[in-house]
């Protein structure tokens, strides 16, 4: 008992070649990834994109084709679930309704022979650490989402598990108490410290939750990256296109540079002649340019089609000379909205080198 | 022009203008409940026919003696006689090991049963519910024929060597018990397999990644879980037994005396409709009890109607 307390080292986790099919459909294709120990991983993809697939064979419910899964040293992709010893929170917290909310958490201690009087200690105190004291008398059926939330979570932990897994555990909360939890399941991460996978579709909880993000479509791994570098610089059409807003203008290199509409553009990182480009233009790095142009900014002249107030922040729709729409959005300053162009007025949209990033069409 | 009749109207029918309509609208409520009260009232009109005057006349005549006035004589009968005592510890006997061992058949196969995928359970399930679409007496005497001295089941096991001597299967308790759980299986794997069905597989999973193994996982999450339908499925069981008539009157060859058995003598044999009113009686009573009692014990309203939920 002793020696489960003490083991609390956050454990790496090595996924290797693992593949997984269901019919004609490669659920994984060949999918290897690395994971630090102690690392807060999001995978993060569209539905059917094959991360809980991922998720379910790191947990031992589904089982890959072939593929190889260790934690630490271990290999346990022949481990059924019962002998891996990881946290687990389902999508729909899957409590036990005939439980109340302090058995359901000392289930795994139960499971594991933990002493009565040490096991009631334990519980409060994982019921503590998601302020939730004094509830484990409750029935399950008394609790909010968001308390049932916290219970699966101290279910999870109290056996202190070297990993723990997430099956988008905040899709079925409101959306206020699911950007608060957001927070803090990261705080809670930081102090727990154990090797958290985290599943979700939401790509904006991916960035505010993440240190490394594995985007994942059609069983692949897109990239894998920091948030910030996979929002500034995504590896691919898919990534770009799935990870914040975004319009793409055609672009022709030719001799190392890109030119859009016959116009040089300033880029942070020229593009190898090789393959066809995008430009990504999201829409909260366009400025509206007036009267001289800032140094180091491509400039896109356009006329104004639509013009919309969304509270925290106005969204325009600018029409470019090949009718491609471009999306811009920005903060509602007072200054700023005062000198907004209006609709069918000619407008000259600006974006920093910087944020000028081509985005190859291979691999996509 | 609009202000003033509205004026108007709220001064003629005395209304605070604050509360525009509020007379109105609390006639309409009314009227509402009083058509869907009227819409019930057919069925509630033939449940009173049907029900609730037969068994209150049941109850009326049970106190009449043979002379048309008011008594307990055959009430006084039940304590006194030991075939009646006798009688009501058979017909608890049967429903009791009916019931018993239709759990130990029907919990394992509603089991298997939610375990088959969509297709397959179907089918399974078309062979659990056949015995329902054929005549009980059909069934009783088929099995009378499987059972018997020379029937099938003894001819057969005597070829094969399982036994030398015909066991004696039929007109005994033994042959009554195959002939009632035969027919009240269904009523058990019915509701175990519907309180099967609910359960989130993601329960199992879940105790399963917390550390348990299979059957740990079977028997602290899916078997309770799955106990409300066990419950309502033995009780509908029980108290189907306690009045059954057709299969312990055939298989029970005279040996087996249910309570129902004994009211049908009483109105054929001896045309005592007073004695066969106070059996009857004493059953729903005994039934009723029972209902009351198991609900009582097992929160049987949170049982049938919460679902397990």
């Amino acid at each position: 008992m002793n020696e489960n307390r003490q083991r609390g080292e956050a454990l790496p986790i090595f996924i290797s070649n693992t593949t997984k099919t269901y019919g004609d459909v490669f659920a994984l294709d060949s999918v290897s990834l690395d994971i630090k120990s102690g690392e807060f991983m999001t995978l993060l993809g569209p539905s059917g994109s094959g991360k809980t697939t991922l998720l379910m064979v790191l947990a031992g419910f589904t089982r890959p084709d072939h593929g190889s899964v260790k934690f630490g040293d271990r290999e346990v992709v022949r481990t059924p679930p019962h002998k891996r010893d990881v946290g687990m929170v389902f999508q729909n917290y899957a409590l036990f309704p005939h439980m109340t909310v302090a058995a359901n958490v000392g289930f795994p201690l139960k499971l594991r022979g933990v002493a009565s009087a040490e096991m009631a200690d334990r519980v409060e105190g994982a019921l503590e650490t998601v302020q939730l004291g004094g509830y484990g008398a409750r029935r399950i059926d008394q609790l909010s989402g968001g308390q049932k939330q916290r219970v699966a979570l101290a279910r999870a932990i109290v056996f202190e598990p070297r990993i723990l897994l997430m099956d988008e555990p905040l899709s079925a909360l409101d959306k206020k108490l699911r950007e608060h939890m957001q927070i803090e399941l990261r705080h809670l991460h930081d102090k727990l410290g154990m090797t958290t996978v985290y599943v979700t579709h939401d790509q904006r909880e991916a960035l505010t939750m993440s240190d490394r993000i594995a985007v994942i479509n059609h069983g692949k791994l897109m990239q894998l990256d920091k948030p910030r570098q996979i929002y500034d610089f995504p590896s691919n059409k898919f990534v770009a296109d799935f990870i914040g807003e975004s319009t793409f203008l055609p672009v022709e290199v030719t001799g190392g540079k890109a030119s859009y509409n016959g116009t040089q553009l300033k880029t942070a990182i020229n593009p190898s002649s090789a393959a066809s480009y995008d430009l990504l233009m999201r829409p909260e790095r366009v400025s509206l340019v007036n009267g001289r142009t800032p140094r180091d900014t491509n400039v896109f002249k356009g006329t104004v089609s639509d013009l919309v107030f969304q509270g925290e922040a106005f969204l325009m729709y600018a029409t470019l000379s090949d009718g491609t729409n471009v999306a811009v959005r920005g903060s509602t300053l007072r200054d700023t909205m005062a000198n907004l162009p209006t609709v069918g007025s000619s407008v000259t949209l600006g974006l920093h080198k910087d944020d000028t990033v081509l985005i190859s069409d291979a691999g996509a | 022009m609009s202000t003033a009749d509205t004026v108007i109207v709220n001064a003629s029918s005395g209304e605070d203008a604050d509360r525009p309509h509020a007379e109105g609208l609390k006639q309409d409520a009314f009227l509402e409940r009083l058509r869907l009260f009227g819409l019930c009232s057919p069925a509630l009109l033939l449940v009173l026919v049907i029900m609730v005057l037969p068994v209150t006349w049941l109850f009326y005549i049970s106190f009449l003696s043979d002379e048309g006035t008011f008594s307990l004589e055959h009430y006084q009968r039940m304590i006194d006689s030991k075939s009646y005592t006798r009688i009501f510890l058979t017909t608890f006997k049967v429903s009791i090991l009916t019931t018993f061992i239709c759990v130990i058949i029907g919990y394992p196969l509603a089991y298997f049963l939610s375990q088959l995928p969509r297709r397959a359970a179907a089918i399974c399930m078309i062979t659990v519910l056949l015995p329902f679409w054929t005549s009980l007496l059909v069934r009783t005497y088929a099995w009378l024929v499987l059972l018997q001295r020379k029937g099938i089941l003894n001819t057969w096991a005597i070829d094969l060597g399982l036994w030398d001597e015909p066991l004696k299967l039929v007109h005994n308790l033994s042959g009554t018990l195959i002939g009632m759980v035969h027919i009240m299986l269904p009523f058990l794997v019915l509701p175990v397999y519907g309180s099967m069905k609910v359960i989130d597989n993601d329960y199992l999973k879940a105790a399963s990644n917390l550390g348990a193994t299979p059957a740990q996982a079977f028997r602290q999450v899916f078997l309770p879980l799955s106990m409300p339908g066990l419950f309502a499925g033995a009780l509908i069981v029980f108290v189907l037994c306690l009045g059954f008539f057709v299969t312990p009157a055939v298989l029970g060859g005279g040996k087996i005396i249910m309570v129902s058995m004994r009211i049908t003598d009483n109105i054929e044999l001896f045309f005592n409709w007073g004695a066969a009113s106070a059996l009857g009686v004493v059953l729903l009573a005994l039934t009723m009890g029972i209902l009351y009692a198991s609900s009582r014990l097992l929160k049987l309203d949170r049982i049938l109607g919460g679902g397990g939920h």
